[in-house]
């Protein structure tokens, strides 16, 4: 990023996505009724912010909109406007055009003219109807100091303003020419500039504020006017307003030029008094509690950081092999230091790891929009509540879950719930409801999608399937494994392709994706009172729990959430199929034992189940395989390290790990190895890359 | 046993005179290749590989490169000519392929060669023969001719012609292409 521009409109963006998830929550408060006076002002402060910065990078379009529903709302958080639930909608889809503008903003993207003007007249018939003038604020107060200036010159009051921006203000994209402008509109202002702290060219830094601004301003407004102007810099500078009484006469503010400016000045005060409230210092101090509480940092530094801890982990594991071997009466410090490295190692890494955490609210927060589309498109009225939105996953995880997300979600509103029609024959509330939830559960992350709608239809699943072809027609199958039919591939149940949906990516798409983030979903469903999604995903995809297991020559690592066992069988559990696959009796049912030495070609490996060990593992739709090992090494945290980087994706592998002693040993895909062992163990060389399918298929 | 090659003092150097061009050679038994030094970020010993499962024979396997996982192609196999036993004379050199970085399994790094721009011969019958794709130029250095090489056309996984000189060893073309780094 050579240009500061670009980095400034980089940031400028970054805010406003931050602006839009707070004014989206604010508006959610707003139509759940739970909210107060702040709520309007935040949701005020948040479209005056996306306007102002607009402003600077002069995104015309966005600007004339945002103008609009910043008129509106603060006529709404100054009581001039009654809040009513049809405004609320206007409200929401004049967020939903936002979004969209400063989206065509970010992309460069030019939107046709009239693009959301249907929801911009919306807004200006609120106004007109409730006769407050559509004006911009700056118009309106500037139009009020110019008339009230000869009449009222006996209310005008004359303040002294110190403006001290910190030196990390423009970084947050504050601009103080458009204050001072704006200071401006309110009355007659005089501006001082203090350069006093900036420093020698060499030393200076292009994005810190070195500036002082003290102003006097003779205006009718009043403080909280002035303050207002300078909302958004709060907590970024000093701030401090002086109310030096009305103001007498127009000589005096050209002669106290010589008395020197911020002297007080007898002749011009009747009782100086300072007005900064105290309510306005908590405010500024909470703020400041809060920038110095978190920082923002660039993803790079943070991957590194990631990184180089993924590095210490396998240093850490080394030794403590190493240091297994160690007689500890010899070296019993040296073996107690590597033990409390080891707990160290391990803590940093949790610490590391919480630092890419995020809350999940950053993929929930496109869902209400989302569903307030569908509705509108598809007919139908549903609420999407959601819950546990601070539940933190780490940000891979949170970047991948989002389509799968949208899809269920779309899912939802279109085939669970019925049409307000259905739903008043059913005796139901016309309104459909959407439960998202996030929360914790064993070191996962558990997300769910619960709707009251009319449930999986079995018997249409399961003729469907059968059209299909995907089940035989005479299987018996029972609910659950009905209810399962929906993530084979090719399957749709819905009667009509929609805009929504049917456009032959399904719900096997979404299990696929999940799979690929190590979780896993699964389906309740009850016949006319709705069906609930449940995802089980990991914490992050960085480091997974593992068993190194030994194939002849070679080390393995399967994932430990598979495992569901380990044993070495008796001969008589054992037996063959004609086409020469081995089946063990497990748990009174047959499964299959799956030669990973043959997969991967292994040599000198452990063909013989009995002598070496079998590991039960669960693989896709939780059907159980039986891996032949040679024997299980141990037990450890592994970290995920990408072959596609250098080289290719390798069929059956989803990655390597570097083990204590240095050597890279791969990551058994268990999904992929169950469909290749489905197959011929033969491989072709032209075999079909199952990655390409996973990365490209787009949800519609 | 790894030798860093000071990048920035070659290329410093190859910069003040922008006719020449550093290259490091490396022996295949008795021939002799060459790939352009900027490439090479490297050199290594051998150190085991971890094979991986159905990859090509000149595939040996992955290393870890300071926690990165980099594969390693063993460039004897790939000329179809057998497969390099490594010892502790074998070495790795890593090369930077655009985004890339791949190990190239070597007998050893002889040399590292100034060559002038002008001294690089075109590969005869380059058109004719897509094997010689992967080769830049070829150079005469003290009368022996050096085969400069282009890896990512070796290597580059998605981009290589099936090239089957292993089945070819034999064929004269192929033969003699091999030997004509000697020659």
């Amino acid at each position: 990023m050579s240009d500061p521009m670009e980095q400034f409109k980089a940031i400028f963006f970054e805010e406003c996505a931050e602006l839009l998830i707070s004014l989206e929550e604010g508006l959610m408060q707003l139509q759940a009724g739970d909210s107060d006076v702040e709520t309007l002002h935040s949701v005020f402060r948040a479209v005056h912010s996306i306007k102002g910065g607009a402003g600077t990078f002069g995104f015309a379009q966005l600007v004339s909109f945002a103008h609009i529903q910043e008129t509106l709302l603060d006529d709404m958080r100054a009581g001039a406007l009654e809040m009513e639930p049809a405004y609320l909608d206007v409200l929401l889809k004049a967020f939903d055009v936002l979004t969209e503008l400063v989206g065509a903003a970010q992309q460069g993207i030019v939107l046709d003219e009239n693009y959301g003007a249907e929801v911009a007249r919306a807004m200006t018939d609120i106004l007109k109807h409730t006769g407050v003038p559509l004006s911009g604020e700056e118009d309106h107060a500037a139009a009020q100091a110019d008339s009230g200036l000869g009449e009222v010159a006996a209310k005008e009051h004359l303040f002294q303003i110190l403006f001290k921006p910190f030196p990390d203000m423009f970084q947050r994209a504050n601009e103080p020419l458009l204050l001072i402008r704006e200071l401006a509109c309110l009355g007659r202002l005089e501006t001082i500039l203090d350069q006093t702290a900036l420093p020698d060219l060499e030393d200076m830094k292009a994005e810190q504020a070195y500036f002082i601004w003290r102003f006097r301003l003779v205006t009718s407004a009043n403080v909280a006017d002035i303050e207002e102007i300078f909302e958004f810099v709060e907590g970024d500078c000093d701030l401090d307003i002086t109310d030096l009484g009305p103001y007498l006469s127009p000589d005096a503010f050209v002669a106290d030029d010589a008395a020197g400016l911020f002297e007080p000045e007898d002749t011009l005060v009747a009782s100086s008094q300072k007005t900064t409230r105290p309510k306005d210092t908590k405010v500024r101090a909470r703020s400041e509690e809060v920038v110095s509480k978190s920082i923002r940092v660039e993803l790079d530094k943070v991957d590194r950081l990631v990184n180089m801890v993924g590095e210490l982990v396998i240093t850490q594991a080394m030794l403590q092999e190493q240091g297994g071997q160690i007689l500890v009466e010899q070296y019993p410090n040296l073996v107690q230091g590597i033990d409390e490295m080891s707990r160290h190692v391990r803590e940093l890494q949790d610490s590391v790891m919480a630092i890419r955490a995020q809350p999940v609210k950053s993929v929930f927060s496109r869902m209400p929009r989302l569903v307030r589309e569908l509705t509108g498109a598809l007919d139908k009225k549903a609420r999407l509540v959601m819950s546990g939105e601070e539940t933190e996953v780490d940000k891979t995880v949170t970047e991948r879950i989002g389509d799968p997300l949208m899809h269920m979600i779309r899912n939802s509103v279109d085939h669970g719930l019925e049409s307000p029609e259905e739903r008043r024959a059913a005796g139901k509330d016309e309104e459909g409801v959407i439960h998202l939830s996030a929360f914790h559960r064993g070191g996962r992350i558990f997300i769910e999608i619960a709707d009251d709608g009319a449930g999986i239809n079995q018997d249409v699943v399961l003729r469907k399937a059968i059209e299909r072809g995907l089940v035989h027609s005479d299987a018996i199958l029972n609910d659950d494994e009905i209810n399962n039919l929906i993530f084979m591939p090719g399957f749709s149940t819905a009667e009509a392709v929609t805009n929504v949906s049917g456009r032959g990516v399904g719900m096997d798409v979404v299990r696929k994706n999940i799979q690929g983030l190590g979780g896993r979903i699964s389906i309740d469903s009850t016949p006319g009172k709705g069906s609930k999604f449940s995802m089980s995903l990991p914490l992050t995809l960085a480091v997974m729990d593992g068993m190194v297991v030994e194939i002849g020559r070679e080390k393995y690592v399967l994932p430990l959430a598979n495992i569901i066992q380990s044993l070495r069988p008796e001969p008589d559990e054992i037996s063959a199929l004609p086409d020469g696959r081995n089946l063990m009796m497990f748990r009174g049912d047959y499964i299959s034992l799956v030669p990973l030495y043959d997969i991967f070609k292994v040599q000198d490996a452990q063909r013989d189940p009995c002598n070496g060990l079998v590991v039960v593992v669960e693989g896709e739709g939780g059907v159980l395989m039986g891996f032949i090992v040679d024997d299980l090494v141990n037990q450890q945290q592994v970290v995920i390290k990408s072959l596609e980087e250098n080289y290719e994706l390798v069929e059956g592998v989803s990655g390597a790990t570097i083990l204590g002693n240095g050597l890279v040993s791969l990551i058994v895909d268990i999904a992929a190895v169950q469909s290749l062992s489905s197959g011929p163990y033969e491989l072709s060389e032209t075999s079909p890359r199952p990655s390409e399918s996973k990365t490209e298929v787009r949800y519609q | 046993m790894t030798t860093e090659v000071l990048q920035t003092e070659t290329e410093t150097r190859s910069d003040t005179d922008g006719m020449t061009r550093q290259y490091i050679s490396f022996t295949i038994g008795a021939e002799t290749y060459a790939v352009k030094i900027t490439m090479v970020r490297e050199i290594k010993g051998w150190i085991p590989t971890t094979s991986l499962p159905n990859a090509p024979d000149y595939m040996r396997g992955v290393i870890n490169l300071r926690g990165v996982i980099v594969p390693v192609f063993d460039m004897r196999t790939r000329f179809g000519r057998g497969r390099t036993e490594p010892g502790k004379t074998h070495v790795v050199i890593i090369v930077t392929l655009e985004e890339r970085t791949i190990g190239i399994l070597v007998d050893a790094v002889s040399d590292i060669l100034t060559i002038a721009a002008e001294d690089i011969l075109a590969v005869p019958d380059q058109d004719a023969n897509p094997e010689y794709a992967f080769m830049e130029g070829l150079v005469s250095v003290n009368e022996k001719m050096i085969a400069i090489v282009k890896p990512r056309m070796l290597f580059d996984m998605n981009k290589i012609p099936d090239m089957d000189l292993a089945g070819n060893a034999s064929d004269e073309n192929t033969g003699d292409m091999a030997r004509a780094a000697v020659a």
